[in-house]
């Protein structure tokens, strides 16, 4: 038996699972109370709380017909938008992620501020060229050869240089703008280049989105693999992605399911962005259950339907890789 | 020497002449490409966050700074200064994001009375630590300055009289619920460190409700809080409170919003504290109760220090998240009644919704300066010295 902290006495023990039963039932009571009320008639939710099946009420699966049956297509299309664009985006974001905090946790860079600098002023050039009627390959050609420009004249003469760590700082810190601050513009962003309420866009909002969060924690368990590995490796004539894709990220699949799930999680529920960026096509599954206040407020057995094809997912993946989103949230909290 | 004239020199000249031919390309460009591989890792998660949150960042500044109209096939700005602010601060939606403001009663000032000690208790703190800077201390006045406003506005409006805006209700759900998840958190993880049977069920129990999308906890417990027909009707009618709506009363709604937040979050303190605090030494608390230490003795000196890293993260963690809050709101309130439970993202997309673009893109800036505000001071002033690298 492992030794613990604390080796409490009888009666403790006693308190303990009376508090700890208590908080269980205070987290499965509402889930119980969604499923049982899917089951129900309209008349058995109104007429009065009842609590258990067949015994208090005779169980229907009319909600269920009607939702899988009747209004299928309605259902169906949010439900493989949600499908389509948590995988592809929690995928593209670990990639993307993962590469990222790769080359932070094993190359030296030292960007300099004035190069910085210089790319953003020809960004902006463009930006404010473009919004004044110039067209916009012009003002794209234009900016990208004076960058080149001033970057083969000015490079030389800046000193002041960034780290990694200003790099990974900076990456990690986005996961403190708020979304809706930023809405608006990749609203209009998307409106320009015709992307608006399309999936491409919600995916591309969302890799965004996450990717500080994959960064985050992925750069700690990049940290922990063996640098020998890869300088044996490197010996043996292997390519730097090859020694990526075919030793490190190997090692390091742990951590990569526990991000995974969390991006995963993360944007099947995300709300703002799809509430933004989405009209009838790409409308996502938060995002359709959320309009159904309107039409089906009261009717709460086709609502506890809706609730349970949308969080039942999630909770199935929580009970089967428990011990993985565990440790990522600690592996987070930790290296914060 | 001889010898060394023995080198084989077919081979050397091979070799020289395998050097001198031309490489073929796609040798080339691989081996370019490998020397160049950090930057080919780093550079798309870079570009793709400029595009997306710090260009955007820029342009939002500008738009909240104008009034913007979508007309045919584009959208058209008007440049206005500062008025959208100058609208929410002191203007006509001052009521809506700030409050309305009213005399504070003896609490309130009493109150207010205690933030300032509080706050000049910390300064003098810094100050009698040595190592003062010029600009720590001009930092540090700042912060103080801004409390105080804060503070100030949340002492005017949290009273009978006056009603809080937008601003002021997200404060109080931020620090409502960051603090009361952490303390039960904190208490159930002391529980569940123990070892018992059935540890792992209840793990997994308390992982579900972080997993859950808010929009469907915003029905839940709407369902719940319904006091005639949903499941604690007994408890209700035991209570006198069975024709109450919660959703009608402002303070009732926002308690419907906290609990469910609080029911979402809670978990997730529990399992960062729980393996905090499995991870401490089992032989500091064993040495500790050999000396005879009392069981607060242990919590006091060495388990809070053992856990306090872990939880000033996830803290700060949680405050980030907690700004951000607006599906729970909007579904099981409706941001009502009136706005008593609007967050400043509702708000923000409220104002979008009327149209007012430019209004709702300094509703998201005055957010994100909130953010930072409490972020940045959090980690530099309240945070424990030492948890910081």
């Amino acid at each position: 038996m492992k030794r613990t902290v604390f080796s409490p006495s009888r009666s403790g023990m006693i308190l303990t699972y009376a508090i700890l039963g208590l908080w269980a039932v205070i987290i499965l009571f509402p889930l119980y109370w969604v499923a049982i009320t899917s089951l129900k008639l309209p008349i058995a939710v109104f007429a009065g709380p009842f609590y258990v099946p067949f015994l208090d009420f005779q169980p229907s699966g009319h909600a269920w017909k009607y939702i899988f049956v009747d209004v299928r297509r309605d259902v169906f299309r949010p439900y493989a938008n949600t499908v389509f664009v948590a995988t592809v985006s929690s995928l593209l974001a670990l990639l993307l992620g993962s590469s990222a905090s790769y080359a932070l946790a094993r190359f030296v860079f030292r960007p300099k501020v004035g190069v910085i600098g210089l790319f953003i002023g020809c960004v902006s050039i463009a930006a404010f060229a473009t919004y004044n009627g110039v067209p916009w390959i012009v003002a794209v050609a234009g900016a990208a050869a004076s960058y080149i420009l001033l970057f083969l004249g000015l490079a030389r003469r800046f000193r002041k240089t960034l780290g990694n760590s200003d790099i990974a700082f900076w990456l990690i810190s986005q996961r403190m703008l708020p979304p809706v601050v930023v809405v608006v513009p990749i609203y209009v962003m998307f409106q320009q280049i015709g992307l608006l309420d399309t999936l491409t866009a919600l995916v591309i909002a969302y890799v965004a989105a996450n990717l500080p969060i994959v960064v985050w924690l992925m750069r700690d368990y990049f940290e922990s693999v063996p640098i020998e590995l890869e300088e044996c490796a490197a010996i043996d004539g292997a390519t730097r992605y090859r020694i990526l894709f075919s030793i490190v990220l190997p090692l390091a699949v742990p951590g990569l399911v526990s991000t995974f799930l969390f991006v995963l999680v993360f944007s099947w529920n995300e709300y703002l962005l799809s509430l933004f960026l989405t009209g009838a096509r790409s409308q996502t599954l938060p995002l359709m259950v959320a309009g159904q206040n309107a039409t089906r407020g009261p009717e709460w057995w086709y609502m506890s339907v809706l609730i349970l094809i949308m969080i039942l997912p999630v909770i199935g993946l929580a009970i089967a890789l428990d011990r993985y989103i565990a440790r990522g949230l600690l592996v987070g909290a930790i290296k914060g | 020497m001889p010898k060394s004239i023995l080198v084989d020199l077919p081979a050397v000249r091979q070799s020289a002449e395998l050097n001198s031919a031309p490489v073929p390309l796609l040798e080339r460009l691989e081996a370019s490409l490998n020397r160049s591989a950090g930057f080919v890792l780093l550079m798309p998660a870079v570009l793709l966050i400029a595009s997306l949150a710090i260009f955007p960042l820029f342009i939002s500044l500008y738009i909240s700074l104008a009034r913007l109209k979508f007309i045919k096939g584009g959208f058209e700005l008007k440049f206005v200064g500062l008025a959208n602010y100058a609208k929410l601060l002191v203007g006509l939606d001052r009521e809506h994001f700030v409050g309305r403001l009213a005399s504070p009663g003896w609490i309130g000032w009493s109150s207010y009375a205690l933030l300032v000690c509080l706050l000049g208790w910390l300064f003098l703190n810094y100050w009698q630590r040595g190592a003062v800077h010029a600009s720590g201390v001009v930092w540090r006045l700042l912060g103080c300055g801004i409390s105080l406003l804060i503070g100030w506005y949340m002492v005017h409006t949290l009273v009978p009289n006056g009603r809080p805006g937008t601003v002021i209700v997200t404060l109080l759900f931020v620090f409502g619920g960051v603090g009361s998840q952490f303390l039960v958190g904190l208490g159930l993880a002391i529980l569940c460190a123990q070892h018992f049977a059935g540890r792992r069920f209840f793990r997994v129990v308390f992982l579900l409700p972080m997993m859950i999308t808010p929009v469907g906890i915003g029905y839940m417990f709407r369902m719940l809080a319904d006091t005639s027909k949903g499941p604690l009707k007994p408890l209700w009618v035991l209570l006198g409170l069975e024709n109450t709506s919660w959703v009608q009363s402002a303070w009732g709604a926002r308690a419907a919003v906290m609990v469910g937040d609080f029911w979402q979050w809670t978990p997730f303190m529990f399992i960062v504290l729980l393996a905090a605090l499995e991870s401490q030494s089992v032989e500091e608390v064993e040495a500790a109760v050999v000396d005879g230490a009392t069981f607060w003795q242990i919590f006091r000196h060495i388990t809070i220090p053992a856990i306090l890293p872990v939880s000033s993260t996830v803290v700060l963690i949680r405050m980030i998240e907690a700004f951000k809050i607006i599906d729970l709101p909007n579904i099981l309130t409706n941001g009502g009644p009136g706005t008593a439970t609007e967050s400043v993202t509702l708000h923000a997309y409220s104002l979008w919704r009327r149209l007012d673009i430019g209004g709702s893109a300094a509703v998201g800036y005055l957010l994100l300066v909130l953010v930072t505000f409490f972020a940045v001071s959090y980690a530099n002033f309240i945070r424990p010295r030492h948890t910081v690298e």
